[in-house]
């Protein structure tokens, strides 16, 4: 697979998930072309419903959907789907319990010039405060399929963060998902990288940064962050020493926030937490926007060599 | 259509109301009795349901938009025979499947979970959407507070339902004028109701909504209706049936003493 945003890569697994499963229906909210629930819309418009620019309304009408046994995805951006419809996702969803696939594309600083009013830095921490919610960051486009096709055989509310830009490609076609599991991409001893979504990659390159100063991390991939990985996060810790998380959200209730959790119960190691430092975003590239706000390998092997320090 | 039944469970489904809220020392007994006429026609002689199998895929749907209202629907549904009367007297406590407000996962009949208003509405459009995507003839029904018509979540379903042209939706509106804090119109004015949903496409109808003949018209009319949604708006009294809670907003969300409770008993015998 070449170099696709995973929001790419959700509209042609939908578009495939839609002929291999009639209950599939695809909700929006007027973003069909961005968030490419479009590649559905035109194979299955029959299954593909616009719900115009009303996201309590669509997120509560993916709710009756799943009521009456279909399969809803229900996509917008991040910021929309989340931060606008947060009581309907709740009462309606995560407290009945219902099969709805939450598909938020364009979150965090990579939306990029629309600015901080755009850029969603704090979904994953309200969606993994929500009992029966399933949230899943996927790291590209073969993992962003898998994760589709995963969210729609699994019976039961699911969040799924998909971004804007292009991500480097890290999983070859033999990669198997499965909800709930961390894959270690590289194993290591001095200290371990966990990251999510498209700090996967920068976690990868600040690896070989640490590698060429002679220092041997680890990187896991954590894409379902919740219900996290525990076994995984513990073993690397003992193994390791020390953990850097990494993802592009804010530090607070995020990826960090769940594995300090679990090192500060089982494990206490040195962490860092490499993530939006509690602010908000602005406009820019994607690319300067991820150099401002530290989101780089350089911020994560600084992290990385701190930590050893602190050993 | 046995008009004399209907009144008979309307009246004990009223007497059920007061003792449970009475028994639970909270709950909201204004706008559930308010409410007892509609639900009752519905539960006993519109929908196509069967309590011994509520999770029937042919059924027809009810989703209490107000879901504050829980005790009409929870008393309907055990007279109905979904469970037994009896555990009628566990709402609101401890353990108990009768939650304050009605959760789908917990008790046989309850179509949807509702409680933040304004949820309920877009819920049914999802079920009616559902169902005419699969060419199916059963209704959804969906009971909405005249307060709750304030949330803005209401009009977009509303706007949605209108442009899908669900006609196998049929929403009453409880409009018993009054909300938690006094008179709807000092508030917070829906008004004018029936000109807001035909402005978005709905057919629209106003009756009594206590007299069982006006609710039976309004629903026969609703589903005659070809490409649009319907409401029926159901003017109500608020507390009906007993004296001293009648048109009172204080008895919104109060429950009645013992003593209470027996005046309100001897009312409805």
């Amino acid at each position: 697979m070449a170099n696709i945003a995973t929001r790419d890569a959700y509209g042609q697994a939908l578009a495939e998930l839609g002929a291999l499963n009639d209950k599939v229906v695809v909700l929006d909210a007027d973003l069909s072309k961005s968030t490419k629930t479009n590649d559905f819309k035109k194979v299955f418009p029959e299954r593909f419903f616009n719900m115009g620019i009303a996201e309590q309304n669509l997120l509560g009408t993916a709710a009756g959907f799943a009521a009456a046994g279909k399969i809803p995805f229900a996509s917008s951006f991040a910021v929309f789907a989340v931060g606008r419809a947060y009581d309907q996702i709740r009462n309606s969803i995560a407290y009945p319990k219902l099969n709805v696939k939450i598909a938020a594309t364009h979150a965090g600083l990579t939306v990029g010039e629309d600015g901080g009013s755009h850029q969603m830095l704090e979904d994953i921490a309200l969606m993994r405060a929500l009992p029966n919610m399933t949230v899943i960051v996927p790291a590209d486009g073969v993992e962003t399929k898998q994760v589709i096709m995963a969210a729609a055989a699994y019976d039961g509310p699911v969040y799924i963060r998909l971004g804007r830009p292009k991500v480097p490609v890290l999983f070859d076609e033999t990669y198997q998902f499965e909800i709930g599991k961390g894959v270690v991409l590289k194993d290591g001893a001095d200290v371990t990288l966990v990251a999510t979504g498209i700090m996967v990659s920068k976690a990868m390159e600040a690896a070989e940064a640490l590698a060429a100063d002679g220092i041997s991390a680890a990187v896991v991939n954590i894409s379902t962050i919740k219900p996290l990985d525990q076994q995984l996060i513990i073993e690397m810790a003992q193994k390791t020493g020390a953990m850097v998380t990494c993802e592009e959200h804010n530090i607070y209730g995020g990826l960090g926030s769940a594995v300090a959790e679990v090192l500060v119960e089982h494990c206490p190691v040195p962490m860092a937490r490499v993530g939006v430092e509690d602010s908000f975003g602005e406009s820019g590239l994607p690319d300067q926007l991820l150099e401002k706000y530290g989101l780089t390998a350089a911020n994560i092997a600084d992290k990385a060599k701190a930590v050893i320090s602190r050993k | 259509m046995n008009e004399q039944m209907l009144k008979e469970q309307a009246r004990k489904i009223r007497k059920d109301i007061v003792a449970m809220i009475g028994q639970a020392k909270s709950g909201h007994p204004g706008g559930s009795l308010s409410a007892a006429e509609i639900v009752t026609y519905l539960y006993f002689e519109e929908m196509k349901i069967d309590p011994a199998n509520p999770k029937w895929e042919e059924r027809d749907r009810f989703v209490l938009s107000k879901g504050h209202a829980a005790p009409v629907l929870y008393a309907a549904l055990a007279n109905k025979g979904y469970f037994p009367v009896e555990e009628l007297s566990t709402l609101r406590k401890i353990g108990s499947h009768l939650q304050g407000h009605p959760d789908m996962n917990k008790v046989p009949g309850v179509d949807m979970s509702t409680g933040s208003l304004g949820t309920g509405i877009s819920a049914a459009v999802g079920m009616a959407l559902a169902l005419q995507m699969d060419q199916k003839d059963n209704y959804v029904y969906a009971l909405l507070g005249d307060g709750e018509l304030q949330e803005g979540q209401v009009w977009e379903a509303a706007m949605a339902a209108g442009q899908y042209q669900l006609d196998h939706l049929i929403a009453f509106v409880d409009n018993n004028g009054l909300q938690i804090d006094g008179n709807i119109d000092d508030v917070m004015s829906p008004n004018p109701v029936d000109q807001k949903f035909a402005a978005f496409g709905w057919h629209v109808q106003v009756i009594d909504g206590h007299d069982f003949r006006q609710i039976a018209d309004a629903v026969a009319a609703a589903k005659a209706e070809q490409g649009k949604p319907s409401v029926i708006i159901a003017k109500t009294v608020k507390g009906k049936g007993v004296s001293y809670m009648e048109n009172q907003a204080g008895w919104h969300g109060s429950a009645p003493s013992e003593e209470q409770v027996a005046q309100a008993m001897s009312e409805l015998n």
